[in-house]
């Protein structure tokens, strides 16, 4: 049975560079799939397809609850139920944190002004930072920066949540608050595809777990599977110099 | 005080001075619809030359080309004095206007693009993954932030929109220098002109001053 999320043959290169050779995946609805890799393994280029935000070879498939990711009618559409968080956080800087979590839920959903105010400041309150409503993003810190970006998303109700390396760009001591946002957020029915570089994350609150190198996925399994007993050379390699330092 | 007699003769001055107020009100009417024209015709260009379909992109950045490296004066005189012989005769009045509005979309133009590009890759990203059409994300998202940043060009652009309004005066257009070499001509005295320029620069001086005062303010933001 195809997943929710249905990925078949996904090919995308960059000139002359193929950044990924062809990969099949199927995410369930609810599923916390995290993504790990080397940089430039083609973990990000993988979600960035699923939204869109980078096309990929015309003979690969992506669907997305049954339609499919290409440019026309149904691409704002698909978009609108794929929530992403980025890892520069890329909120609006010249609205407020309440409007940055308003605006596409006004413009897309069309829902009243009243009704998207009450959303935004229950989201915010979720996320821990009801009180910045009314601050610009910039007088934010990192952590909480991303905790409104997820905010922002969550806004629009969507079916899935991309995570593209959310605490890559974080100050270390922030990274905690975001993390427990999203552990907050895994089992509410939510689609997740996080890349991360946190496997203690990955490991306590993924359903599944990804291994890519070199455009490939090379393994996938549970938590225990990749981190206890990983049956590939690569990731054994990729576990050992990561997690012995 | 001879000097004094020559060029700020008091009494030729009131004398001509309601002269000049009508054509100050000229040169104001014509520089404000430049700008305006301008304003609107220019952000319309920079969308084609950043997003539309690539024989119109090619289009749009001829044209901005065009009207960047041909001189304002020649235009007017080619819209005033040519176009007739094709049956197109504008007035003096639109002739200016047109050929302002003309080149100032242009420069308008390459002001806009320029402030799009500026704008970082992420937010076109994040108003994307949102789920906003191209038309909510310009309007809601990328055109605040660009305009911010081109505020002090554009006000440059204004100036020398307003400054070139004086070229209407060689389409018989009474305009502010116009009127001022008429009175000239009139009192046999360079009065007026004095007086003309005083004008433009009392309207002008305080715009350049709020450019400066711009450009350092949002230098110090960035």
């Amino acid at each position: 049975m195809p997943g929710y999320i249905h990925i078949r043959n996904l090919k995308k290169s960059f000139g002359s560079f193929t950044a990924l050779h062809g990969i099949d995946l199927d995410i369930a609805e609810g599923e916390v799939v995290c993504v790990i890799g080397p940089s430039g393994s083609g973990k990000s280029t993988l979600i960035r397809c699923i939204n869109l935000l980078e096309d990929y070879a015309a003979d690969s498939t992506i669907t997305v609850g049954g339609t499919p990711v290409q440019r026309g009618r149904a691409l704002e559409k698909v978009r609108a139920d794929v929530g992403m968080v980025f890892q520069s956080f890329n909120l609006f800087p010249h609205l407020t944190v309440l409007r940055n979590v308003m605006l596409a839920p006004m413009r897309v959903r069309h829902l009243p002004e009243a009704e998207a105010e009450q959303r935004a400041r229950e989201l915010l309150r979720r996320v821990g930072i009801g009180e910045q409503a009314d601050k610009f993003p910039g007088k934010l810190s990192g952590g909480q920066q991303q905790r409104v970006a997820i905010a922002r998303a969550l806004a629009m109700e969507p079916k899935v949540m991309l995570f593209d390396e959310p605490t890559s760009a974080l100050d270390p001591e922030m990274v905690g608050e975001v993390l427990d946002v999203m552990k907050s957020l895994a089992g509410t029915g939510v689609t997740m595809l996080v890349v991360t570089h946190e496997m203690g994350f990955a490991r306590q609150v993924a359903d599944r777990v990804i291994f890519m190198d070199g455009g490939r996925i090379v393994e996938s399994g549970t938590p225990a599977q990749i981190f206890d007993t990983p049956q590939e050379e690569r990731t054994r390699n990729f576990l050992g110099a990561v997690l012995n330092h | 005080m001879e000097i004094f007699d020559t060029f700020f003769n008091l009494p030729v001055l009131i004398r001509t001075f309601p002269l000049l107020l009508s054509g100050l009100w000229i040169t104001l009417q014509i520089g404000v619809v430049s700008i305006l024209a301008g304003l609107v015709a220019g952000l319309g260009l920079a969308l084609v030359r950043l997003y539309a379909a690539g024989w119109l992109r090619f289009l749009a950045r001829l044209y901005i080309d065009v009207m960047r490296s041909i001189p304002l004066l020649v235009l007017l005189i080619i819209i005033y004095y040519a176009l007739p012989f094709v049956g197109i005769r504008l007035s003096p009045f639109l002739s200016a206007v047109a050929a302002l509005s003309l080149v100032s979309a242009a420069y308008t133009a390459e002001i806009f693009r320029a402030g799009i590009e500026a704008i970082p890759r992420g937010q076109f990203e994040a108003s994307e993954a949102l789920g906003l059409g191209v038309r909510h994300k310009m309007v809601d998202v990328i055109l605040p932030q660009a305009i911010r940043i081109v505020i002090p060009p554009l006000t440059n652009n204004c100036i020398n929109v307003m400054k070139d309004t004086a070229l209407a005066s060689v389409v018989a257009m009474p305009d502010l220098l116009k009127q001022a070499t008429q009175a000239q001509a009139l009192s046999a005295n360079p009065s007026p002109l004095i007086g003309a320029a005083l004008i433009y620069l009392a309207i002008l001086w305080p715009l350049v001053a709020a450019v400066s005062r711009l450009e350092r303010r949002y230098g110090k933001d960035r």
